[in-house]
């Protein structure tokens, strides 16, 4: 690798991380901030927390309307068959009117084996895909109906494996997910192999949105007029700014005539002489 | 003067360029109308004495229509759409039409003459099978005749006057079919003959007049009763029973009913197959199908069966129709080799034979309705009306076809357009235009109308010429790409390439007969697309169409392949396939013969390559990893996107098969949401600008991607009719999906709404069309969809330095960074299909095509479907072009495609471009065909037809001799002024 290539990949990545940064606060969140929660702490890109599982039953102590669900996380290299990767734990929230939502998602990866290193290192080299699985049904799983994503392994490999999750979930049934690198994925996607053999893991929970309702506008065309009547006027264009159109045109027809007038003021000058030069002019006709 | 008169001139070419929508002797020139009413079920003929002839028709389409007898032309029509489809049709009076629809509540009748509706009654029918309408003629209630609709247990009565309902009567025993009612003359008793389940014979006798029962007697039946049945007089019949191995007779005389049972196989010794009876109304003969034979039985005496004939061709049985007291006719229609043998026998008495010449490509006979008239010679003349298997209508008369109708075209289901061969050399449009001398005289007229001065003789020959000029209806190819071919697929499964000049049939084929073999026992045609469209380097080869199709009814029976010939209609080579069909996808690549690339997917998702050369192999693979193909399962609620590899699934060596792999799937929950509509970008649509500006010189990145997958699911209440659901429990959420990663872009649930659902996807934006149940009103909305990614192109700075990433490859692998901008509007009319306007490249703005509910197609522009619509546009905003926010969008009746004109039962509409940017092609299709040009910005990069340059060539001749005049003028002046 030559070394402009190196720095411009560098760069990109750097431009990519920024991105995700950025793409972090930016998030619309739909019932509370929490939502959001990577396992690592995202302002360190290098530290890589320990695959911990963490025990359900710390969840249920904290709300008593709300009690925590998991669901596994299942992968499948190639054409490898499913094998769990990791957990999810939610809390389910009930509401009043009767609908219940997943909040506050968490994840834990497991630790990738030996074997499935070496998996992951021939998806690498022929640009396979890599493909997860969720239950989309999180209640209870019946084993059939499963949300895929799938995504080429090259697109993965940052400094980590760094991975992207967005749960589209409608109440408590998974919709879809949504996998991918965490920022962009260069094409042609060149072989590069990671650093450090572990996933860095952000995921997001996101539900539906409402459409507005459709403007019915007998009341905003009156709430719209008022306002008009104040005047949120136009920011005033300068003199220069409205009329230089017809400003520029005049200067030219002003200075052609001040031409013209002191043209004019030579010819008087000269004038005695013309009559005797045109006579002969004529003449010769 | 002169001066006043260039005003004149000047004020006229302003006017030219003016004409927005077209007026009304423009209609006609660019567009074209056709009328037809689909397959003919029932007909009967109207002869009255006096006046034309006609035949009243319904048919598949659920149309009614009187067509005239001499020419096939419509009298009147009426099509009464999808939920009310016609059982019966019958006369009454002479003078009424009587029809039967909706599963046998609606009895409607119709003035024979114009076709107006007379009345219309609802008769209460608890659970509809089958429907009889008897008209008695001979009922002397008044000087009104009763009308009997029968279905099930149930007899209502109705007056032919006034459809008010006399009696009704439901006889209430389970599992009663009535099969026959019947009035012996001079009686004032009716009786009803039905069957109980399968076991019992039942008859009834009523009064005429007041609907009382009488008397009632059932008899147990000694075979299980199949529903066939033939009723060979008025009061006898025939059943099949339910083995089909034998009939019973049934007699009712006297309120009794007397039977008897025949094997089949005594009256001839091979009915050892399964037979059908064929339901005729024959006098004292009944029809035997056999999948050999036909063959008609005469029952003599009370319970002898006497084979009259029998053959061995399958041949077409017509009802049998009443010349006198004693005789009865019946015509049968066999196929031989390239010809049908019209036969019309009396009583069993062959009396004519005919063998008629008809084109192949009509396929087979599938019904016929015989018609008497008198000849000449006061002898009886026989013609029919013969439905043949491309749903096309003939009338032979006298061993001929006297006319036909092309009424397949009434039920079209897919439509692609192309191209007209090249103009060949030494064929000049000069020719056209026949003379200098003819054109001048054109021109001239065209200059007279235009100032007016034209009488009335010139312009009907203004008329005439502006409806033959231009070479409108030439098979070639023009310049501005006017003149194209529509090349249309109908159910029947026949093909017809349509001219865009006046919508004749050019070519038309039916594959299905020439390919019914053993291997392919009822082939059906499933979809059109095109095969070859040459562009560069295969312009020599005639472009082509592909026909896909099944072999059988089944999903799981083989497919097969054909091509045809876009130019001549000829079939170029055929295939049957080794496997099932599920779907077809067109690749966005073409081998070097510029054969379009097809992948098939079978019904174990493998997926096969077409064409199979080893060419269009190298192509494939060479841009396999980059192909993706997705499904979507509407009953259960999946979509899945499928990656291709190498290989297939079964472990067959085939090379152009390969297998898939799952890469994503997506599962809408079961209990809250089910899919309704699905639509996606036109593969062939092409965009010109990936930019948008926006005010204040800001740019905003269209997302545009051919892999955005439009889906919209409402709430499994909702999925009923409007009003089955309130609009707590109602909700539709639309999808943006990109079918290579699964991922969902966007997401909107639209509380209180519902479908039906009409989308349209274009560029960066779709528009869908479904009901808001909180406001009562049909609701319109757009979503744009931006890619903010690119937004940092902005930079003229980094463009200068080449640093922007415009050049980089987009792979849908990245997360995309997208923004969404959208608005609803109110739309009056309900939607029956929704479309865009395509151009050429893109520049022109678009236009949506609306199907409305009164079947006519309505121009909207994309403007008012514009989510940055405020209340109080800024000036910078009105600018820009943009209207001011209303909560509904506007429908203008200059906007109506279609002028006056309805396209019947309209089912699509087909946009394509023209070779010039600003115009585009529209064909729309349902029960009638309706085709124009329309220029969603005018016409900006041509002058119109009706420019006249005449005027302009005066214009410059004027201006000419009025500056040399000038000249003169001045000079002389000048002269003058010198002599002073």
């Amino acid at each position: 690798m030559n070394p402009s290539s190196s720095l411009l990949s560098l760069l990109s990545l750097l431009l990519l991380f920024s991105s995700a940064l950025s793409f972090q606060s930016d998030e619309f969140l739909h019932h509370d901030d929490d939502e959001f929660e990577g396992v690592r702490s995202s302002r360190d890109p290098a530290y890589v927390s320990p695959p911990v599982r963490r025990r359900p039953d710390l969840d249920l102590s904290s709300a008593s309307d709300s009690k925590s669900v998991q669901f596994t996380l299942e992968h499948a290299l190639g054409d490898s068959d499913f094998s769990v990767a990791g957990t999810f734990t939610a809390r389910l929230k009930s509401w009043t009117h009767g609908g219940q939502t997943l909040t506050k998602l968490r994840f834990t990866r497991n630790a990738i084996s030996d074997a499935e290193k070496g998996l992951f290192e021939r998806l690498l080299k022929e640009d396979d895909f890599y493909t997860i699985r969720i239950p989309s049904n999180v209640l209870n799983p019946s084993g059939k109906d499963y949300v895929v994503s799938s995504v080429r392994a090259r697109c993965l490999p940052r400094e980590s494996l760094d991975e992207h999750f967005v749960i589209h979930t409608d109440g408590v049934n998974v919709l879809a997910v949504n996998y991918g690198s965490a920022g962009g994925c260069q094409y042609p996607r060149p072989l590069k192999f990671p650093a450090k053999w572990s996933f860095s893991s952000y995921t997001v929970l996101k539900n539906g949105e409402q459409a507005p309702r459709t403007p019915t506008f007998v009341e905003q065309l009156i709430a719209s007029e008022s306002p008009l009547e104040e005047g949120v006027k136009p920011p005033e264009k300068s003199f220069w700014a409205k009329y230089w159109m017809y400003v520029v045109p005049l200067g030219f027809v002003v200075m052609n005539a001040m031409a013209q007038a002191t043209n004019a003021a030579g010819e008087d000058q000269n004038q005695g002489g013309q009559p005797a030069q045109r006579a002969p002019a004529v003449r010769r006709r | 003067m002169e001066a006043r008169f260039f005003l004149r001139f000047l004020l006229l070419l302003s006017l030219l360029s003016l004409s927005f929508s077209i007026y009304e002797d423009q209609v006609g020139l660019a567009d074209w109308h056709k009328r037809y009413i689909g397959k003919v079920k029932h007909a009967v003929f109207h002869a009255q004495k006096t006046g034309r002839r006609r035949v009243v028709v319904s048919t598949e389409e659920n149309a009614i229509a009187s067509l005239d007898l001499r020419t096939g032309d419509l009298f009147w029509r009426h099509v009464l759409g999808k939920n009310d489809v016609v059982d019966q049709l019958s006369l009454s009076l002479g003078k009424y039409v009587l029809t039967l629809s909706s599963r046998g509540s609606v009895l409607r009748a119709w003035n024979l003459p114009d076709g107006q509706m007379v009345w219309e009654t609802i008769l209460q029918v608890s659970n509809p099978t089958d429907l009889l309408l008897h008209v008695l003629g001979n009922v002397k209630s008044g000087r009104d005749s009763l009308i009997l609709a029968c279905n099930g247990g149930f007899i209502g009565a109705v007056s032919s006057i006034d459809g008010v309902i006399v009696w009704k009567k439901e006889l209430s025993v389970d599992g009663l079919k009535l099969k026959h009612v019947f009035q012996p003359p001079e009686s004032d008793t009716i009786y009803a003959i039905g069957f109980i389940d399968t076991s019992q014979i039942a008859l009834y006798h009523l009064n005429a007049k007041t609907g009382e029962l009488l008397k009632h007697a059932t008899q147990s039946s000694p075979v299980d009763l199949s529903s066939e049945i033939s009723v060979i007089s008025i009061d006898s019949l025939v059943v099949l029973d339910s083995t089909r191995s034998s009939l019973l007779l049934i007699k009712f005389t006297d309120g009794t009913i007397t039977h008897h049972h025949k094997p089949l196989s005594g009256i001839a010794k091979d009915f050892s197959d399964t037979a059908e009876l064929i339901p005729t109304k024959l006098n004292d003969i009944f029809v035997v199908k056999t999948p050999s034979s036909v063959s008609f039985v005469k029952v003599k005496g009370d319970n002898e069966l006497e084979l009259i004939e029998k053959s061995d061709q399958t041949g077409i049985v017509s009802d049998s129709l009443t010349l006198s007291e004693e005789e009865q006719a019946f015509a049968v229609v066999h196929h031989s080799s390239n010809a049908i043998n019209f036969q019309v026998q009396i009583n069993g008495r062959e009396v004519l034979t005919e063998a008629i010449q008809i084109e192949e490509h009509r396929g087979r006979v599938k019904s016929v309705f015989l018609n008497n008239y008198l000849k000449t010679d006061k002898s009886h003349g026989f013609r029919a009306l013969i439905v043949m298997e491309d749903e096309s209508l003939l009338l032979v008369q006298q061993g001929a076809v006297v006319w036909s109708r092309e009424d397949g075209l009434a039920s079209i289901s897919n439509a692609v357009p192309a191209e007209l061969p090249v103009e060949k050399e030494g064929v000049s449009v000069v020719e056209v235009e026949h003379t200098l001398l003819e054109w001048l005289k054109g021109h001239m007229l065209k200059l007279k109308g235009t100032l007016m001065l034209a009488t009335p003789d010139d312009m009907g020959a203004i008329q005439a010429m502006h409806l033959k000029s231009s070479g409108r209806n030439k098979m070639t190819r023009d310049h501005n790409g006017f003149r194209k071919l529509i090349i249309v697929l109908t159910q029947s499964g026949k093909v017809y390439a349509l001219h865009t000049g006046d919508g004749r049939i050019v070519w038309s084929y039916l594959l299905t007969p020439l390919l019914q073999s053993q291997r392919c026992p009822s082939p059906s045609v499933l979809t059109l697309r095109n095969w070859r469209v040459p562009h560069h380097n295969a312009l020599q080869e005639n472009p082509s169409v592909l026909l896909v199709g099944r072999c059988g009814p089944s999903l799981e029976s083989q497919g097969f392949l054909s091509i045809v010939d876009s130019y001549s209609g000829k079939e170029l080579e055929t295939l049957i396939l080794d496997h099932s069909i599920a779907e077809v996808v067109p690749l966005p690549l073409a081998d070097s013969s510029e054969q379009k690339l097809h992948l098939i997917i079978d019904n174990d998702l493998n997926a096969h390559l077409y064409p199979r050369s080893s060419d269009s192999l190298k192509v494939f693979i060479g841009d396999m990893a980059n192909m993706y193909y997705y499904k979507v399962e509407n009953a259960k609620g999946v979509v899945k996107g499928y990656a291709f590899k190498e290989g297939h699934g079964t472990g067959s060596s085939d090379e152009y098969c390969f297998s898939t792999r799952e890469l994503w799937s997506l599962v809408f929950p079961s209990d809250s949401e089910r899919i309704v509509a699905t639509a996606r970008r036109k593969m062939t649509e092409v965009v010109h600008t990936q930019a948008k500006i926006m005010t204040h010189q800001d740019v905003m990145y269209k997302y545009i991607s051919k892999n955005m997958l439009f889906v919209a699911t409402v709430s499994p209440k909702a999925t009923g009719g409007i009003g089955s659901a309130g609009p707590d429990e109602a909700s539709l959420v639309a999808y943006l999906i990109d079918t290579v990663t699964g991922r969902i872009l966007h997401r909107v649930t639209h509380q209180g709404a519902q479908g039906p659902v009409h989308a349209v996807v274009s560029e960066n934006w779709v528009v869908y069309h479904y009901f808001n149940l909180r406001a009562h009103r049909y609701e319109m909305t757009v979503i744009e969809i931006y890619d903010h990614s690119r937004a940092d192109n902005k930079d003229l700075m980094k463009l200068v330095l080449g640093k922007h990433n415009l050049t980089a490859p987009i792979t849908s692998y990245s997360r995309p960074e997208v923004t969404t901008k959208s608005q609803s509007y109110f739309f009056t009319h309900s939607v029956k299909t929704i479309a865009v306007t395509t151009t050429a490249r893109g520049i022109t703005s678009k236009q949506i095509l609306i199907g409305t509910i009164g079947d006519q197609v309505l121009a909207l522009d994309k403007r008012f479907l514009d989510p940055r619509r405020t209340a109080n546009p800024s000036q910078e905003e009105k600018e820009e072009g943009i209207i001011p926010l209303t909560d509904s969008l506007p429908i203008i009746p200059q906007s109506y495609v279609t002028h006056t004109l309805q396209v019947g039962d309209l089912r699509g509409i087909v946009s394509f471009p023209a070779t010039l940017e600003s115009t585009t092609h529209v064909f729309s299709y349902g029960i009638d065909l309706f085709y124009t040009r329309i220029a969603p910005s005018r016409t900006y990069d041509s002058l119109t037809d009706e420019f006249s340059y005449v005027l302009l060539l005066i214009t410059v001749v004027v201006l000419v001799v009025a500056i040399l005049v000038m000249w003169a003028m001045s000079k002389k002046q000048d002269l003058q002024e010198k002599w002073r």
